[in-house]
């Protein structure tokens, strides 16, 4: 257990640092949240309408953008080697690191989506569903982006073809996290069985993915 | 407690490095692996650390007490660091002495074996080469492994650093642990055998 | 802890040999090429016959070459699926080299079953392409053909990819059930869609043509596949044959004076 906390926090205390991915993937979230109604007009209703879909899907890129250094830095450094003979069993180091994504780069892009969604008019009764779906959606996200992470580290082009690989896998979160906005707002009958499915699916991959990516991860550091 | 090598068959694509290696290395002494570049001296420390797939053969631990789990008695030190330019020299220290389960006391002993105690608080990304190399092997000493695996550890090393790392290799050996070595430079490490390797017809 | 990988399965030992497999192929490949022709010209011919639609009108005789072109989409990722399991707990020697002939011709698939569904719902519709849940599962489905391509072409070392794209295709086949679910949750719960792909209802007289059609499509998936097969076990033979000349060039074979 002490070597998971150990990891936890050296990854956590990495994104925070100068270098770390943090500021990037909340500048691009605002960058394309102040770009989008440029682009699609002032019309509040409509904002307000497409909002829950522009933020969850400008959260997806953004956070997209960081995953690709998931194990990056470690197999440059050498330290995936480390990590990968001694101390924790490589699932385990797959999934600390997953959570650290999820710890250090997706709970800070939710925590800015109420506010982003100031700029696009979101419903009133619409913020806390909100933030409560991309909680509950986004560990799905930041574990099944690790997978993409892992198969692309000795990849070219390794930035770009990261988002080929996950955004078809990232669809079901999608859906059922606008969904969940959705039927708060709409009628609260969808808005639980949105919900449970979309904690469901955050789950299976919890418990899936670091298997994946342990696989993926054992072939590269031959 | 012996480290036993039988019938260790390496292969990296279609070029077999490797065939039936066989030797084994008693406690408290070192096995220096030498041979010409690409002859196959990396590719077996990292088959023994677990990192590298043998074709065929084992490797075991006799007299542990699981003689197959070699990657957890193992310290396994490369070509790479493993250390991060984003934390201090201590903080990397600290890190892997958690990360491995050693004793906390371990870590400044560690930075003042290898000369690097009043440098505790630099970012790792500001010292030189040789700091850097001095400050992976630090990993060695924060967490207790019978087996070392070394793989040119005296890189980037100037002749003093070298001779510390002589010594506590060494000390490693006089305590009763298993050192592999693959190194171009002469250590001084005793007691040591020698495994030449061949390339393979 | 380091043994030699275990012995391939009984079942597909007779066929794990890639030069059985070229001599087998060989015999096999112009009889399923001939008997794709016939079936698809047949096919075509009776569905051109059959009787029209009373409501959409002869457009509806696209279906014969839609719905075979979706079933196929299905069962090229289906076939990739299984190569890949093949590939990582067996190790079978032609899993690999099925899989990776399998992707282009199952994309392709793909691609005709979207552009045939696209021209199918213009008429009905009056837009190219409207969202429909069937046609948008399919349309994910090309993006994950299309990730397999890409991944594997991006990685220069080939034994490493053709591992790495099966674990891809296996997370693929774990997560495609759930994105057809959720594509469908998505268009019961919006409020706008109400445009749905309807079949025509299948009468016995339609039933043939569709039938003859799969069954063409199918053999004609069956003999590119196994043409790319070919072609693989044929360039990955050069390229061995290329290797080894390296290598007695650079005189790995002579020992080398120590450094």
């Amino acid at each position: 257990m002490n070597a998971f906390r150990q990891l936890l926090k050296r990854d956590v205390m990495l994104t925070f640092r100068e270098g770390g991915a943090v500021g990037t993937a909340l500048g691009f979230y605002v960058m394309v949240i102040t770009l989008l109604p440029l682009g699609i007009g002032p019309d509040l209703n409509l904002l307000a309408r497409i909002a829950p879909g522009l933020l969850w899907v400008a959260l997806m890129l953004a956070a997209l953008l960081s995953l690709g250094r998931l194990f990056e830095t470690d197999l440059e450094d050498g330290s995936l080697d480390v990590l990968a003979t001694a101390g924790l069993p490589l699932e385990a180091v797959a999934a600390v690191k997953c959570l650290a994504h999820w710890l250090g780069t997706a709970v800070p892009l939710v925590i800015m989506a109420p506010v982003l969604g100031l700029l696009l008019n979101l419903p009133l009764d619409a913020y806390l569903p909100l933030v409560m779906s991309m909680l509950v959606g986004t560990p799905a996200v930041s574990f099944v982006g690790g997978i993409g992470a892992a198969l692309t580290l000795k990849a070219r082009r390794g930035g770009m073809l990261i988002a080929l690989l996950m955004l078809p896998l990232f669809v079901p979160t999608l859906i059922f996290g606008i969904e969940t906005v959705a039927g708060a707002v709409v009628d609260s009958g969808a808005f639980w069985p949105s919900f449970l499915i979309l904690s469901a699916i955050s789950l299976a991959s919890i418990v899936l993915a670091p298997l994946a990516i342990a696989a993926a991860l054992r072939l590269q550091v031959q | 407690m012996k480290l036993v090598a039988d019938g260790l068959t390496l292969v990296r694509g279609t070029r077999t490095l490797q065939s039936g290696l066989s030797f084994s290395v008693d406690r408290g002494t070192a096995l220096l692996v030498t041979g010409a570049n690409g002859v196959g001296k990396s590719t077996l420390l990292r088959a023994i650390a677990g990192l590298f797939p043998a074709s065929a053969g084992r490797v075991r631990l006799d007299g542990a007490a699981d003689p197959d789990a070699i990657a957890e008695a193992a310290h396994y030190f490369g070509h790479l660091n493993a250390v991060k330019s984003g934390m201090t020299v201590e903080e990397n220290t600290r890190f892997w002495c958690g990360y491995l389960g050693g004793k906390a006391q371990n870590v400044l002993a560690a930075l003042e074996t290898f000369g690097l105690l009043p440098l505790r608080d630099i970012p790792a990304g500001y010292l030189s080469a040789g700091q850097k190399r001095r400050l992976g092997l630090a990993r060695l000493l924060v967490a207790e492994r019978p087996v070392w695996l070394l793989d040119e550890p005296a890189t980037s090393l100037d002749v003093a650093s070298q001779a510390v790392v002589a010594n506590v290799v060494n000390r490693h050996l006089a305590a009763g642990g298993i050192v592999l070595a693959a190194t171009h430079v002469p250590l001084g490490l005793s007691p040591a055998t020698e495994l030449a390797l061949k390339a393979a017809a | 802890m380091h043994q030699a990988s275990p012995p391939a399965q009984t079942f597909t030992q007779r066929f794990a040999n890639p030069t059985r497999f070229m001599a087998l192929s060989a015999k096999l490949l112009p009889w399923i090429a001939a008997a794709a022709v016939l079936l698809i010209a047949i096919g075509l011919v009776m569905g051109l016959q059959a009787p029209v639609d009373y409501q959409q009108g002869h457009t509806a005789k696209i279906m014969y070459v839609h719905v075979p072109a979706a079933w196929l989409s299905m069962a090229g990722y289906s076939l990739i699926a299984i190569s890949s399991f093949g590939l990582l707990v067996f190790r079978h020697p032609l899993a690999d080299v099925s899989a990776k002939a399998a992707a282009p011709i199952g994309a392709a698939f793909t691609l005709l079953c979207l552009v045939t569904g696209s021209l199918w719902g213009k008429p009905m519709w009056g837009a190219f392409w409207v969202w429909d849940p069937r046609l948008t599962s399919v349309l994910i489905l090309f993006f994950l053909y299309m990730g397999l391509i890409a991944l594997r072409s991006a990685i220069e070392d080939e034994a490493l990819a053709s591992k790495l794209t099966a674990i891809l295709a296996l997370v693929g086949i774990v997560i495609l059930p759930v994105i057809k679910f959720s594509v469908e949750w998505n268009s019961l719960h919006q409020p706008a869609s109400v445009m749905r792909l309807g079949a025509p209802k299948i009468h016995p007289s339609l039933l043939w043509p569709l039938l003859v059609m799969a069954l063409g499509l199918t053999m004609a998936f069956i003999a590119m596949h196994m043409k790319g097969m070919q072609n693989e076990i044929l360039r990955r033979r050069v390229k061995a044959l290329r290797a080894a000349e390296v290598q007695q060039a650079a005189g790995y074979a002579a020992p080398q004076a120590a450094v």
